[in-house]
């Protein structure tokens, strides 16, 4: 079933592998050879989302998309670029959602700005009902 | 016939709730007795015939009767029996039932033991019980009827996801619901001590058992849930904070801050509106878990809104239910006297810091939870995923868990810092000696490294409680806070543990080739093809060695279900007391190797571990309190029956 599968999906992919023997995106399924930047690669693969599947980053995805993804991560961290920056070239590509990691922005400011607002409001309320309430005669 | 007698059953138990919560509420405001005396036997034969209606749904799945439009559209003639019941409430209609059927148990049961209260306020809870059963029972008969009848019937069912067909998953949605229907029976009561101004220690007394039940489910829903995405969805992945997975959390951290401020007010009544106003917000994060998982919204916000009849319903009576509370609370609320006071160095103080937190961390996951929400309905997608709740969550647990370790410690009402000096300098420096340790040995990152010195400060906190007291003679409920302590601190550690020592390793492998990952070394010695009842497989033998031990020979699988079609990993787990060896097996490449992925895990299992030590804490805690309540319900009925006979023998 699954050799079938693997088949009917050559198949559909022959156009683009036409030019290359090579599968399609050989940096999927297989790590980098430098365990520094593969511990980086991973770090970032962890945060980005599969865009075909619910609620999974691209590390954790069997859709060919989330691997086409994890081959891009992998050749760029190879070829020396800032996990940053390759970050922002998907999130140019896709939009926001791709990545799991907000960036503070018109829309997104108050993701940041409430945990704020929440660690004042639990400082006040704890001095509040702590801070004030001396036993009498103590 | 049995899907119409079920349904009957169902509306004849929806008319029952209707009478009790006439019942109910009349009785508070007429003071008819007449009425009083019919809320309690409305609620338990309510209970029965949901229990009726529930084994009718379980009778048709066990059947396959096909011609019941839920079994044709969730089931299949060849699945195993144990499935087919599970797919009873594996789907939208027959989970509704099951909530239902749950809730009139509970209710039946406070209907028949429970009388230590006021009746005026067991009529207010019955009342308001019988009240969120209603909007439950609509939900059920007008937008999701399980016993529909399809006709013609087809000839074979459509079967169900075979992710969910596995044990895990058929007992972890049930647990989960056990949780949030124990939330519904503190809210019920929680309205009735509202409407009758009865907030009294009494009261936490009688709301207690309820919530550490409904923790104690919740908990151990949550670690199974854990578990199951863990080993079934084949990356090894434990906690992704997604929205299902933060529907469950929700309801836990608010149950949490619950029982601890119950603890407070049935011990030293204090916090009494606070912990009325947790009551609510406990209840309602179950509303709201119920609803994202239920309306579709999460699959997307669009989706929702094209076919917005389920979600709809399901937001009006969150509305209704959370926005009437919530109004009673503000009315009631200044009526509601502030309760006894207490200092800073007291439990009281501590558990006061544990709750703060708590709620904070439950904005937190709400806020990032519903905001991708947000953003989306006005068009602006945005993720929200471990990146952000990881440091932000942590953000309010770290400073929350040396309170956790210290807080046990206290004397009640008022402490002096003295008499805990040394223990606290103790746990300090341990904290610090581990984070320095850890830090020169492996220079992990630093959230996993705070996490690893302040597991090693809880775990010892937790069990100083004990120093110095008989054993024999320690209740049991101290021995549930002690155990589950230690369960937080396991937990803990086996996250930190994992985060920061986890070893990768993905690899195209040939037949007899070794592959190493970390200490262990796996062999590929074959990959077959396998079938089973509904499915077919590649499955791989693999032999594991630990350091070139014993091999240990298991057989990862690549399978394939076809009704519905879809693919599943199951993955071959060697588990050692310091961690788990996870091995997967993926595609096959073209050049005729196989695609393996293999982790090695370090003290992963410690996480439900602890989860499952937490639950248990919660248990023992439970059975303490309930052995007390019904040993001084034994002596009450002693003494009542010594007085009667006084009173023979003095006439």
């Amino acid at each position: 079933m699954r050799v079938l599968l693997a088949l009917v999906a050559l198949i559909c992919a022959a156009p683009l592998a036409a030019q290359d023997t090579l599968p399609p995106a050989p940096y999927a399924y297989q790590q980098l050879a430098d365990p520094a930047q593969e511990a980086e690669a991973a770090a970032l693969m962890a945060t980005l989302r599969c865009l075909k599947c619910q609620s999974q980053s691209i590390a954790d995805s069997d859709a060919p998309m989330a691997g086409d993804m994890r081959h891009q991560v992998r050749t760029r961290i190879a070829a020396g670029e800032d996990p940053e920056a390759i970050r922002q070239w998907l999130v140019q590509r896709y939009g926001d959602y791709v990545s799991y990691q907000p960036r503070v922005s018109a829309s997104t400011w108050p993701l940041f700005a409430i945990p704020l607002l929440l660690a004042l409001l639990a400082a006040f309320i704890l001095r509040g009902r702590l801070g004030k309430r001396r036993e009498p005669g103590a | 016939m049995i899907a119409e007698l079920g349904l009957v059953a169902l509306w004849l138990a929806a008319a029952l709730a209707g009478l009790q919560f006439l019942a109910g509420f009349g009785a508070l405001w007429t003071k008819m007795q007449g009425l009083a005396d019919l809320a309690r036997p409305a609620a338990l034969v309510q209970a029965l015939l949901c229990a009726l209606a529930f084994v009718c749904l379980l009778l048709v799945f066990a059947r396959t009767d096909l011609s019941v439009a839920l079994v044709a559209a969730n089931s299949h003639s060849a699945k195993p029996l144990i499935f087919k019941l599970a797919g009873a409430w594996g789907n939208h209609e027959g989970s509704m039932l099951l909530w239902v059927t749950v809730m009139a148990l509970a209710g039946g049961l406070i209907a028949a033991v429970e009388r230590r209260l006021l009746e005026r306020t067991m009529l207010a809870t019955l009342g308001a019980q019988a009240f969120v059963g209603l909007g439950f029972y609509a939900f059920l008969l007008f937008s999701s009827n399980p016993f529909e009848r399809l006709s013609p019937a087809p000839l074979e069912g459509n079967g169900l996801n075979p992710l969910l067909q596995d044990m895990g998953l058929a007992f972890h949605p049930p647990t989960l619901y056990f949780g949030y229907v124990g939330l519904s029976v503190a809210f019920s009561f929680v309205v009735g001590a509202l409407l009758t101004r009865q907030v009294t220690p009494e009261f936490a007394r009688v709301m207690r058992p309820w919530i550490l039940g409904a923790w104690v489910f919740l908990t151990l829903g949550i670690t199974a849930g854990s578990y199951w995405a863990y080993y079934e969805l084949g990356w090894g992945g434990w906690w992704f904070w997604d929205p299902v997975e933060n529907a469950s959390l929700m309801p836990w951290l608010a149950a949490t801050a619950l029982l601890h401020s119950a603890s407070v007010l049935a011990a030293r009544d204090a916090l009494r509106a606070w912990t009325v106003l947790l009551g609510v917000i406990a209840f309602s994060m179950s509303m709201i878990g119920t609803f994202l998982v239920r309306s579709g919204i999460l699959t997307s916000v669009h989706a929702f809104a094209v076919d917005p009849e389920r979600g709809s319903f399901i937001l009006a009576l969150l509305t209704l239910y959370i926005g009437g509370a919530l109004v009673l609370f503000v009315v009631r609320a200044g009526t509601v006297a502030e309760g006894e006071r207490f200092s800073v160095m007291s439990r009281e103080g501590a558990l006061v810091v544990n709750n703060v937190a708590l709620s904070a961390i439950l904005c937190v996951v709400l806020l990032g939870t519903l905001y991708p929400l947000l953003t989306e309905a006005f068009g602006v997608r945005v993720s929200v995923g471990p990146p952000y709740f990881n440091p932000v969550s942590a953000m309010f647990f770290l400073p929350m868990l040396p309170i956790l370790a210290v807080g046990p410690l206290l004397r009640w009402r008022r402490d002096s810092f003295a008499r805990v000096r040394a223990s606290v300098i103790a746990l300090v420096l341990l904290a610090l000696t581990v984070l320095l340790g850890v830090w020169l040995w492996a220079g992990v990152a630093i959230l996993p490294l705070l996490g690893m010195a302040v597991a090693a400060m809880v775990a010892v906190g937790s069990v100083l409680p004990l120093r110095g007291r008989s054993l024999r003679k320690l209740p049991l409920a101290v021995w549930g806070m002690v155990v589950a302590h230690l369960g937080v601190a396991v937990a803990l550690f086996g996250m930190a543990a994992d985060s920061a020592f986890q070893q990768e390793r993905l690899i195209a492998a040939n037949v007899g080739d070794v592959v190493e990952v970390g200490p262990w070394a796996a062999t590929l010695e074959g990959v077959v093809p396998v079938a089973g009842p509904n499915w077919q497989a590649i499955e791989a033998s693999l032999t594991l060695r630990y350091q070139g031990g014993d091999g240990t020979l298991t057989h990862p699988q690549a399978r394939a279900f076809w009704q519905p079609p879809q693919e599943t990993s199951e993955v071959a787990l060697v588990t050692r007391w310091n961690g788990q060896l996870y091995a997967a097996l993926g595609n096959q490449t073209e050049d005729g190797r196989w695609q393996l992925r293999l982790w090695w895990k370090p003290f992963v299992t410690w996480i439900w571990y602890g989860g499952m030590m937490i639950a248990l804490g919660g248990l023992l805690a439970l059975l303490g309190r309930l052995s007390v309540d019904v040993r001084r319900r034994l002596a009450a009925g002693k003494i009542a029956r010594r007085k009667a006979d006084e009173q023979v023998l003095a006439a």
